[in-house]
């Protein structure tokens, strides 16, 4: 599936926003559903061959991005079935830049941290993969109205 | 939506080999943890066949680990087989590839742990 049919799939309100920086590529609005995880899947794994980046590097990037929709879903939303995603793509050089948009209440991220490894557990893995996939991961400002805004930061290779 | 994972259970003896084909995400991890608590219950030995599964994220390891804990507690055995490199990445992440047993073929007479 193309980045386009990805978006044109989108399930909930799909409107791009009025204005759209040049460097965008897509920015997608999903329900905040986990059955639309494998559309985001499908839309960044577009994004990255699209770019050249490498499987390997493909790969990890729809990692980090799908593990962030998860933690939205899980944990912003609280699985509760109305709340809204959305994933602004854009490339800026030779990095692919990812943010990932929610409008739940705002968390606090230095409680969101990776659980030490030698606590065999199921949970707290997610976090641990955003961080090993991408170059940089951080939460921004979000735009007025939203809750969270996580950036994610990979490097064309 | 059409479904994205599809599972087939092999019984051999006291081992059930799960068969797995397609993407196991937060949408149908839950059918994973359940299959996998379901053949431990009945007291057998579980293993894994990973060799079709194109994607897995951090739900669907949760489950093999809920699996793993519990196949630990009952004394039976639990591995992995023919893992992709994709999934593999995710193991070495969680620093699972030092816990779970990973085998390169699907056999159900394993020595395992």
């Amino acid at each position: 599936m193309t980045a386009s049919k990805a978006f044109a799939a989108a399930d909930g309100d799909s409107r791009p926003s009025p204005t759209m920086a040049s460097d965008t590529v897509f920015e997608l609005h999903l329900a905040a559903r986990s059955r639309t995880l494998k559309i985001v899947r499908a839309a960044v794994t577009a994004l990255g061959e699209d770019a050249g980046c490498s499987l390997k590097a493909t790969e990890e990037l729809v990692s980090a991005v799908d593990e962030a929709c998860q933690n939205v879903i899980r944990h912003a939303y609280k699985k509760e079935c109305d709340g809204r995603i959305v994933i602004k793509a854009s490339c800026e050089g030779d990095r692919l830049v990812l943010r990932v948009v929610d409008f739940a209440e705002p968390v606090d991220p230095e409680k969101i941290r990776p659980r030490p490894l030698d606590e065999l557990r199921p949970g707290g893995i997610g976090t641990r993969v955003i961080r090993a996939c991408v170059d940089e991961v951080a939460f921004e400002t979000p735009q007025q109205g939203a809750g969270n805004c996580l950036r994610l930061i990979k490097r064309i290779s | 939506m059409g479904r994205m994972l599809e599972m087939r259970r092999d019984r051999h003896a006291n081992t059930t080999i799960l068969s797995l084909s397609g993407e196991v995400d937060l949408h149908v991890s839950g059918e994973l943890r359940q299959a996998l608590l379901d053949e431990l219950s009945q007291d057998r030995d579980v293993l894994i066949d990973m060799e079709g599964v194109g994607y897995i994220d951090s739900s669907g390891i949760a489950s093999m680990i809920e699996g793993f804990q519990r196949a630990r507690k009952a004394g039976r055995r639990f591995a992995l087989a023919r893992v992709p490199e994709s999934a593999m990445r995710v193991l070495r992440i969680a620093q699972l590839d030092r816990v779970f047993l990973l085998l390169d073929t699907p056999d159900p007479d394993f020595e395992g742990r």
